[in-house]
C-alpha cells in the first residue's frame, strides 16, 4: 500500500518533468530547426526568453524522480541503470552539454561562439529526450529483467526507438504551444503565428507517432497494450486524445486560451495511462511494486519528503511561474537597455 | 590492494565529482557572499557594492547552470557505476539524498527569481530572495554530505540474507560521521567560494587598480574565507581525531603509521617507498599527541588489518592530507595578516610585504580548491577498499556493464572542454567588465533613490533603469 503510494509519487514526478522540462527540450528542438543565424534570430530570442528563468527548476524534477526511485525501489533502479547503461550514459552527458551550451550562449558575444554553444544546446536537446525515451520504452516492454540484461537490444528494439522519437516530438509540441502562448502574452503576433503553425504540425506528428508506438506495443508488450486499449488505461488514453484534439481545434481557430494546460494534460494522460496499465509492476513482466519495495522506514521517509515538497516547493514554483509569466523575470542586461525596462508593460 | 577492475569506474566518479564539487561550493556559499555586497549596496546606498552584486549574479547564473547539470550526472553515475551499492543500499543512502532533492528544488527556484529579478522586483524583496538560496545551499550540502558520511560510518539499517530489512532514517542521516563531515564541507565551501570570488580583484589590486570597487570586490569574499578558516581548522582537528577512532586504518595511512604504536611520529611530507618514509620530516610523538592529547596515546597502524583491507596509494593519501592542512594554515596566516592591518590601519596590508599579501590573495581561490579536492582524496581513497566502510567492498559495488572505459573517456573529454569553456566564459565576462570600469560610466542596478521608483514596478514604463554614477 505504502509502496504503491511511493510508486505513484514517482509517476507524478516523472509527469511533472515531462510537461515542464519536456517543453524546455522542445525549445531546443525548435532552436535547431530555426534556420540560419539571421532567419532564426527572432525565434531563438523567443525560446531563450521563455526558457531562461525556468529550465533549471524544471530540470530538478528528474533528480527527484531518480532519487525516489533508488530509495523506494533500489533493486529496480540498479537493474535499469545496469541494463540501459548506454542510453542513460548518453542522456546524462547530453544533459550536461545541453545546460552548459544554453548557459554559455547567453554570455558569449561573438556570433560564431554563439552558434557553437547554441548548436551544442540544440543537438543535445534532441539526443537527451530521445535516449530517455528509449529507456522508458525498454522498461515498458519488459526488456529490463534482472542483471545483466542485453546492453544493446534492450533499447534498440522498435518500440524503444519509437518511444524515443515520441519523446522528442512531444517535447517539441509542448514547447510550440507554450511559446505560442508566451508570444501572445508579449504581443508578438509574428512569433505567435510561427509557433502556432509548429504546434499544429508537431501535435499531429505526436498523435500519429503515438498511434504507431501503440501498434508496436501490441506485439512487444501485449499486456500493456491490452490495458491501454481495453482496460485500466483506456480512460486516460481517451482524455489524452480529447485534450490533444481540443488544442488542435483551438489553435486552428486561433484561440490560445487554455491551450497550455490542455496540451500538458494530453501529455500527462499518456504517462499516467502507461503507469496505470503497467500496475502492479515496476519492471514488467515480473517484478512487482510490492516485491521491489524498500523497507517501510525508507518508504515513509519518501512520503514525508514529498509532503514537504508539496508544502514548500509547490508554492515556490507557483511564484516562479507567476513572476515568469508576468514578464518580471528576464536576463539582466548589462547595461540594461531602457526598452526592456520601460518600453513594454507586461500583461 | 588496488583492484584494477574498479579503476575506470572510480576514475569516472572521481572526475565528475571533482568537477561538480567546485561548482557545488560556489552554489553553497557564493549566494551568501553576493547577499553581503547586495545588502551593503542597499543599506548604505553604495552603488559600487550594488554593481558587484549584479555582476556576481551573472557569474552565479553561469555556475548554477553548470552545477545543476553536472550534479544530475552524478545521480546518473550512482546507478551507472555503482549498481551494487544502489541495488542493495539504495533505500538507506537514498534517505539523505531525498532531502537534498527538496533543498535543490527550492534553491533552483529562488536562484532563478534572484538572477532574473534585477530591475523588475522591488529592491529589498529582490535581496530577500537570496536568503532561501543561501539557506537551502547549506541544508542541501548537509544532506549530500550526510550520505557520504554514512559511507564512512554506516548506521541505521538491519540486514538479513543480503537484503535490507529495516531502515531508521534519523540514524542514517545523523550517523557518527555526519557531525564533523557536514561542517567541514560547508566551511570548505565558504573558503573556496570566498577565495575564488576574491581572486580577480586581488589580481586587479596587484595591477595597481586601487579603486573602491576593486577593494570591495576583494575584501568581502576574502574576509568571508578568512573568518571560516579558524573554524575549519578546529573542525578538521576534531574530524581527524574522530577518524583515528572510527576508521583507524584510514588515519594510519594519512599519518604513515604502519605498526600500532604508542608515541607515534608525525610525518610532514615524505613519500612511502619500500616500507619507509623517504624525504619526510619526522616529529616524534606529535601524532599521538594530536590524536589523543598524550605522547603515549596508542595509534593503530595499518598492519592491524590484512593487506586486502588497506587503502591503496598511501603516498597520495598522506600528501593530500598534508597539502590540505598546509593550505589551511596559510589561509589562517593570511587572515590574521589582514585582521592585524585592518585593526591598526583600517586598510589592506601594505608595506614592503603588501604585494606578497595580495599575491597570496590572488592564489587563495585555487589554493582552497586544491585543499578541498585533497580532502576528498583523503576521505574517499582512504576509505578503500570499501565503498561502505566494513560493509560493502568497492569491487562488489561496481557495475557489471562493459562500457565504463568508453564513458570514462567521454566524461574526461567533455568535462575537460567544459572546464576550459567555463573559465573562458568567466574571463570574457571579466574583460567586458574591466572595459566598462568599476564605477564611473557604468549604469548601476537601481540607484539609492530608485527604490521608490522601482516600488511602482516596471509597469510604470517611464522609470529610469539605472542612475548613472559620476
Amino acid at each position: 500500500m505504502i509502496a504503491d503510494a511511493v510508486a505513484a509519487v514517482i509517476v507524478l514526478v516523472v509527469t511533472a518533468y515531462a510537461v515542464l522540462a519536456g517543453a524546455d527540450f522542445g525549445g531546443g528542438v525548435w532552436d535547431l530547426l530555426a534556420g540560419g543565424a539571421e532567419v532564426g534570430k527572432e525565434a531563438r530570442h523567443r525560446i531563450d526568453r521563455s526558457i531562461t528563468p525556468v529550465w533549471e527548476s524544471n530540470h530538478v524534477w528528474l533528480i527527484i524522480a531518480i532519487v525516489v526511485l533508488w530509495t523506494g525501489f533500489p533493486a529496480a533502479f540498479a537493474d535499469i541503470f545496469t541494463t540501459l547503461f548506454v542510453p542513460l550514459s548518453v542522456a546524462g552527458l547530453g544533459i550536461v552539454l545541453r545546460g552548459c551550451g544554453f548557459a554559455f550562449r547567453a554570455q558569449v558575444r561573438s556570433l560564431r561562439w554563439q552558434a557553437v554553444a547554441g548548436g551544442v544546446f540544440a543537438v543535445s536537446s534532441v539526443l537527451t529526450p530521445f535516449f530517455l525515451g528509449t529507456v522508458i520504452g525498454a522498461v515498458a516492454t519488459g526488456r529490463v529483467r534482472g542483471t545483466p540484461g542485453d546492453p544493446v537490444a534492450s533499447w534498440t528494439n522498435l518500440t524503444s526507438l519509437l518511444t524515443g522519437a515520441l519523446f522528442v516530438v512531444v517535447g517539441a509540441y509542448l514547447a510550440a504551444v507554450y511559446l505560442a502562448v508566451d508570444s501572445e502574452r508579449d504581443g508578438d503576433v509574428a512569433m505567435r503565428g510561427y509557433f502556432v503553425r509548429r504546434a499544429v504540425i508537431s501535435g499531429v506528428a505526436a498523435g500519429v507517432l503515438a498511434v504507431v508506438t501503440m501498434t508496436a506495443l501490441r506485439s512487444s508488450a501485449k499486456p500493456l497494450f491490452d490495458e491501454l486499449v481495453t482496460g485500466r488505461g483506456l480512460a486516460l488514453v481517451v482524455i489524452s486524445v480529447v485534450a490533444g484534439t481540443a488544442v488542435l481545434v483551438a489553435l486552428l481557430f486561433d484561440v490560445t486560451r487554455l491551450v497550455r494546460p490542455l496540451a500538458a494534460l494530453a501529455v500527462a494522460a499518456v504517462i499516467l495511462g502507461w503507469a496505470i496499465s503497467q500496475y502492479p509492476h515496476v519492471l514488467p513482466p515480473r517484478l512487482t511494486i510490492a516485491a521491489a519495495a524498500a523497507p517501510s522506514g525508507a518508504l515513509t521517509t519518501e512520503l514525508v519528503v514529498v509532503g514537504i515538497i508539496a508544502v514548500l516547493v509547490a508554492p515556490s514554483f507557483a511564484l516562479l511561474f507567476r513572476l515568469a509569466s508576468s514578464g518580471r523575470l528576464a536576463e539582466a542586461h548589462d547595461p540594461p537597455p531602457a526598452a526592456d525596462l520601460g518600453g513594454h508593460p507586461p500583461r | 590492494m588496488l583492484a584494477l577492475d574498479v579503476v575506470p569506474a572510480r576514475s569516472q566518479m572521481g572526475s565528475s565529482l571533482g568537477f561538480h564539487i567546485i561548482l557545488a561550493c560556489m552554489g553553497i556559499a557564493f549566494p551568501a557572499i553576493v547577499a553581503i555586497v547586495h545588502y551593503r549596496g542597499l543599506r548604505r546606498h553604495d552603488s559600487e557594492a550594488l554593481l558587484l552584486a549584479r555582476r556576481w549574479s551573472k557569474v552565479m547564473a553561469v555556475l548554477v547552470a553548470v552545477g545543476a547539470v553536472s550534479g544530475t550526472v552524478l545521480s546518473f553515475d550512482m546507478g551507472l557505476l555503482w549498481p551494487g551499492l544502489m541495488g542493495r543500499y539504495g533505500s538507506v543512502i537514498g534517505i539523505p539524498f531525498s532531502f537534498e532533492g527538496i533543498f535543490f528544488l527550492l534553491e533552483a527556484v529562488f536562484t532563478a527569481i534572484y538572477l532574473y529579478g534585477w530591475d523588475r522586483l522591488r529592491p529589498w524583496a529582490h535581496l530577500w530572495t537570496l536568503v532561501p538560496v543561501a539557506l537551502t545551499g547549506i541544508l542541501g550540502a548537509m544532506s549530500v554530505v550526510a550520505a557520504n558520511s554514512w559511507m564512512n560510518d554506516p548506521a541505521g539499517f538491519t540486514m538479513a540474507h543480503g537484503r535490507i530489512t529495516s531502515v531508521d532514517p534519523v540514524a542514517v542521516f545523523f550517523n557518527g560521521a555526519t557531525y564533523y563531515q557536514v561542517p567541514h564541507m560547508i566551511l570548505a565551501a565558504y573558503m573556496v567560494a570566498g577565495g575564488l570570488a576574491a581572486t580577480p580583484y586581488a589580481v586587479g589590486l596587484l595591477r595597481g587598480r586601487r579603486d573602491r570597487y576593486t577593494r570591495l570586490g576583494f575584501l568581502v569574499p576574502f574576509t568571508v574565507a578568512a573568518i571560516a578558516t579558524p573554524f575549519q581548522i578546529g573542525v578538521g582537528d576534531t574530524a581527524a581525531r574522530a577518524i583515528a577512532n572510527d576508521q583507524p586504518v584510514k588515519f594510519a595511512t594519512m599519518e604513515y603509521v604502519p605498526q600500532t604504536t604508542r608515541g607515534a611520529t608525525e610525518w610532514l611530507g615524505g613519500i612511502w617507498a619500500n616500507g619507509h618514509v623517504v624525504a619526510g620530516i619526522p616529529i616524534p610523538d606529535l601524532d599521538s599527541l594530536l590524536a589523543g592529547f598524550s605522547p603515549h596515546y596508542k595509534v593503530v597502524g595499518w598492519t592491524s588489518v590484512p593487506a586486502s583491507d588497506r587503502p591503496p596509494l598511501p603516498t597520495l593519501i598522506h600528501l593530500s592530507f598534508d597539502v590540505m592542512v598546509f593550505i589551511g594554515t596559510l589561509m589562517l596566516a593570511w587572515g590574521l595578516w589582514l585582521a592585524l592591518w585592518w585593526w591598526r590601519r583600517r586598510d589592506l596590508p601594505g608595506g614592503r610585504l603588501g604585494r606578497l599579501f595580495l599575491a597570496g590573495g590572488a592564489l587563495s581561490g585555487v589554493a582552497c580548491v586544491v585543499a578541498m579536492e585533497a580532502g576528498w582524496v583523503v576521505t574517499e581513497v582512504g576509505r578503500q577498499p570499501w565503498t561502505v566502510y566494513r560493509v560493502l567492498r568497492t569491487s562488489k559495488a561496481v557495475t557489471t556493464a562493459a562500457g565504463v572505459p568508453g564513458t570514462l573517456v567521454a566524461t574526461l573529454a567533455i568535462y575537460g572542454v567544459l572546464t576550459v569553456a567555463t573559465f573562458a566564459i568567466l574571463w570574457v565576462m571579466k574583460r567586458r567588465w574591466d572595459a566598462e570600469g568599476g564605477s564611473g560610466d557604468t549604469p548601476v542596478p537601481y540607484s539609492p533613490q530608485a527604490g521608490a521608483v522601482s516600488e511602482a514596478g516596471p509597469a510604470q514604463g517611464d522609470s529610469e533603469p539605472g542612475r548613472r554614477v559620476r
